[in-house]
């Protein structure tokens, strides 16, 4: 019964994730882009987390924990990118 | 526990909205990281939880776990690099925005 909640959060997180994409088009800095990208990751770790007890498959978890870890990666790399102009 | 699982679901969604919210809304760089940080590190500790208190005593649970304390570590540095790189990078802030800074910079925005 939970899994059917499971999946309705899911749906529901997408719906917020979609709506984070119009600052991240829109968005009149680049600094605010690297913000809604920071949002989206941290909404998509949660939502493959929610899948994976939805449809039990467990091991999606390591997928969500890579996921994290690579868009802290990828935040860092932009947000240095901005401030210096390059990644040396 | 079935009901307390769904009641830390739609706590951490309440806090994901009011995050959504505010950077859809709000008007500068600094605001909107400000809203969604926060937001953000507690609606992805809540929901996260609830699963912890799906998933029983498990090795899920423990993934589980680290992912929370990787979150909470992580989403709040990731925060401060990119205000920095915006301050850096002489964002303009909102209307009316007052600044305390004594530096050359701060006395320039004023």
């Amino acid at each position: 019964m939970l899994e059917t909640v499971f999946v309705a959060f899911a749906v529901l997180l997408s719906a917020a994730t979609f709506l984070c994409l119009f600052r991240a088009v829109l968005g009149p800095s680049a600094a605010d882009r690297v913000v809604a990208i920071n949002v989206i990751g941290t909404k998509a770790v949660v939502i493959i987390s929610l899948i994976s007890f939805a449809f039990h498959q467990e091991y999606f978890l390591d997928v969500a924990i890579v996921y994290a870890l690579i868009s802290f990666v990828a935040t860092v790399g932009i947000a240095k990118y901005l401030e210096k102009g390059s990644l040396e | 526990m079935e009901i307390l699982v769904i009641i830390f679901l739609l706590a951490g969604m309440f806090f994901f909205v009011v995050g959504v919210v505010g950077l859809l809304r709000l008007p500068d760089v600094y605001c909107r990281l400000h809203a969604t940080t926060k937001c953000d590190t507690l609606g992805a500790g809540l929901i996260l939880f609830g699963l912890v208190l799906f998933a029983g005593i498990s090795v899920d649970s423990v993934k589980l776990l680290l992912i929370i304390l990787f979150i909470w570590l992580t989403n709040p540095t990731a925060s401060h690099i990119i205000a920095h790189a915006a301050y850096r990078n002489n964002e303009p802030t909102a209307e009316g925005t007052h600044t305390l800074d004594k530096t050359e910079r701060g006395a320039a925005c004023d």
